[in-house]
């Protein structure tokens, strides 16, 4: 008899999960659970699958998780700040979203103050997103994602395009904003580094799954090998 | 952004403080009933009689387009090397086809010439401008590929005109609808097309003989994709003149007279006239003291009505657009619904705005009222056909907000809104002209004035404040284009001039 499952402490449990687009393969046999409280990152090559496990992961969870997606996904003609607030708009009704948008209520700005301090945006709370540079509007990205305040927080390489030395207190910031978070990467140092448990794909199907203390150079190398 | 948003709308109110907008009929809505009825339960039998009409319509529309084809093209070579064509098709376009109408009046009579010129003289100046403009944002990269060597025409044909013709067809394709609104516009003034059955049937209350005469109107544009291809217009325009060469009485006694003694100051004519020798005198004090009371009791308050009108209806229109566009738009409306407004929209569109207006004047009686709600109806369906198609091709993220408002004012909204101010700026100058022509029915516009100059036949008066009307389009286009400039707002499409 399969042991009890606690439902409560599940957050993802794929079972042979398999997805194609138009007849190809995306992901081929997924089995995978994780667990609330868990941080995890995925590593693997380009076009093994990565982000779309993530959007998968997303529609399971939509009501109750965050997503930070590759190309930031942002409005470019509104504010960092509005950007950022639009993480929270299914908390407030039509009518505070219509105001803050006009004029944000001071409660709102406060709310968002402390987003824009951790995320070096303060002085870009009110520009345009469309003028900010690469690394800055991924930043209101992460901001977005960190200001929904869900129980789990999806992120597609949500570091790519930061400056080094910001990146990791980035990841820390994003770790620290949602009880489960699983994050796709493709700095691998970075993400050993800050992640306890790694997920490694190749041609859509799981090549390992084990804790990122366990992950050695030769196994990456033939993970990321060339195709032959 | 949106502090000129603002501004504008802050002007409107204002403008809405100095604007009739009272509703003078007794019984409003029992007429509108009456029309809505005849709407249900047109009377097709009335058609039968207005063939001829139906044909000159088609005719003369033909016959203008290629006319405003051919002049334009040619101009449209020159358009950007030369600034005294750029002027000359700025005043061309400025004035509206109705009053290139009134001008022809007096010299060819109510002819088949008449429209045609009507419609081909400002078209000519339209094509320039937008050909002008298609042919330079062509793609370049086909003309560095040909020889260096190659020669001028070469050069255009090979590499330039293959590449904007897709843009060139469509435009041109688009102006023909607008030429067949213009042609049955003209029926008003007395031109035998659409416009002058419509007119008699609302005239007289003939509610059912109206909608029927309306709906043959849609079929007409409806219909044009089916049999409009472009290897049969050079046929169609073909036949379009020999319809109309049966009816050509050129007098060039009238058209000196017309040129040399009538277009003259009143002043210049006075003496010669009342002594019964057409002798012209010139005087400048006097011709200056006409001028100046002419500025004073027409020009001016026209002038002023019809900015009145002008910003009214622009701000209308954004409104209208702003609420509407989301119900042709995937992210907000379902399939049917999305449908159904489509096809309302195509109805108020192709309804020529000044038929849309003289047909709410019957209902609300005289006032800017039913000016206001017909240019902000036509143009308003026009503004949300584009905005929502621009809407649709956006993609929202997969974790969009759910709610519809939200949707709305987070992301489709600030995405579509320089798009949106881009296409409403183009549409000013438009919605100026169309203002100024709806003096026609009463509202003290520059058009009444102008209608009232020609009732008593003093062509001067007439000319001088067509003059005054095109200068005030001239100088709309000319704000218009620094505002967009400044907002740095582009609508990244040519069906967006009329």
């Amino acid at each position: 008899m399969a042991p009890p499952v606690d439902v409560a402490t599940n957050a993802f449990d794929l079972q042979d999960l398999s997805i194609a687009y138009e007849g190809v393969p995306a992901l081929q046999d997924i089995c995978l659970r994780i667990d609330m409280g868990e941080k995890v990152v995925l590593i693997g090559p380009s076009g093994a699958g990565k982000s779309t496990l993530l959007r998968h992961l997303q529609e399971l969870s939509r009501h109750d998780s965050a997503l930070i997606h590759q190309d930031y996904a942002l409005v470019p003609q509104l504010s960092a700040f509005h950007n950022i607030y639009a993480g929270r708009l299914d908390r407030h009704t039509s009518w505070q979203n219509l105001r803050t948008l006009l004029r944000p209520h001071p409660r709102e700005v406060a709310a968002v103050q402390p987003i824009l301090e951790a995320l070096d945006l303060v002085d870009k709370a009110h520009d345009r997103v469309q003028t900010l540079s690469g690394g800055q509007q991924q930043r209101v990205a992460v901001g977005r994602a960190v200001f929904r305040d869900s129980q789990i927080l999806l992120g597609d390489e949500p570091v790519s395009a930061i400056d080094p030395h910001q990146a990791g207190r980035v990841l820390e910031l994003i770790k620290q904003s949602a009880s489960t978070v699983v994050l796709a990467m493709h700095d691998v140092q970075l993400a050993l580094e800050h992640f306890p448990r790694a997920i490694a794909l190749r041609d859509g199907q799981i090549v390992f799954d084990r804790p990122s203390e366990q992950v050695d150079p030769e196994t990456l190398g033939h993970l990321y090998r060339a195709e032959g | 952004m949106l502090r000129t948003s603002l501004g504008f709308v802050g002007v409107a109110l204002l403008c809405l403080v100095g604007a009739d907008l009272e509703i003078s009929t007794l019984e409003p809505w029992e007429e509108l009933g009456r029309i809505g009825w005849g709407f249900l339960t047109p009377d097709a039998s009335t058609l039968s009689h207005v063939g001829d009409a139906l044909v000159n319509t088609i005719t003369f529309a033909f016959c203008g387009l290629a006319l405003g084809v051919a002049g334009g093209s040619l101009l449209a070579a020159v358009f950007n090397q030369s600034t005294m064509v750029r002027a000359f098709c700025a005043c061309v376009r400025a004035v509206h086809e109705l009053f290139w109408a009134f001008l022809f009046l007096p010299v060819v009579g109510l002819t088949p010439i008449c429209g045609i010129l009507a419609i081909g003289i400002p078209y000519a100046g339209v094509f320039a401008k937008v050909y002008a403009e298609i042919l330079q944002e062509a793609d370049r990269r086909p003309l560095a590929g040909l020889p260096a060597a190659s020669g001028k025409l070469s050069r255009f044909f090979y590499g330039v005109f293959p590449v904007a013709y897709p843009d060139l067809r469509a435009y041109t394709s688009y102006r023909l609808e607008c030429a067949l609104r213009s042609s049955a516009i003209l029926g008003f003034i007395g031109l035998p097309t659409l416009g002058f059955h419509l007119e008699t049937a609302f005239r007289e209350g003939l509610y059912t003989e109206a909608p029927a005469l309306l709906y043959a109107f849609y079929l007409l544009i409806a219909s044009l994709r089916w049999w409009v291809r472009p290897r049969l217009v050079p046929i169609y325009i073909a036949v379009s003149f020999a319809l109309i060469s049966t009816d050509v009485h050129l007098s060039w006694d009238n058209i000196r007279r017309f040129l040399t003694y009538e277009i003259l100051p009143w002043p210049m004519r006075s003496d010669g006239y009342y002594a019964g020798t057409g002798e012209v005198v010139f005087d400048l004090m006097e011709i200056g003291r006409w001028g100046w009371n002419l500025t004073a009791t027409e020009v001016v308050p026209g002038v002023w009505n019809t900015i009145l009108l002008t910003q009214i209806a622009l701000v209308g229109t954004g409104v209208f657009t702003l609420l509407v566009f989301p119900s042709i738009c995937r992210h907000f409306n379902g399939r049917l619904g999305r449908a159904l407004s489509h096809y309302g929209l195509i109805v108020l569109r192709t309804t020529p705005e000044y038929i849309l207006a003289y047909a709410l004047l019957q209902l609300w009686g005289p006032s800017m009222l039913p000016a206001v709600v017909a240019i902000l109806l036509h143009n308003g369906a026009i503004l949300s056909h584009l905005t929502g198609g621009h809407a649709n091709t956006l993609n929202l993220r997969v974790d969009r907000p759910q709610r519809r408002s939200d949707r709305y004012l987070f992301e489709v909204l600030p995405r579509v809104y320089g798009p949106f101010l881009a296409f409403l700026f183009y549409r000013w100058e438009v919605m100026m002209r169309e203002s100024a022509i709806l003096g026609i029915l009463g509202i003290r516009t520059l058009g009444f004035f102008i209608d009232s100059a020609i009732a008593e036949d003093a062509i001067d008066k007439a000319v001088f404040l067509i003059g005054a009307t095109a200068l005030l389009n001239v100088g709309i286009d000319t704000i218009s284009q620094i505002i967009r400039r400044r907002l740095r707002v582009r609508p990244g499409t040519v069906f967006t001039y009329d």
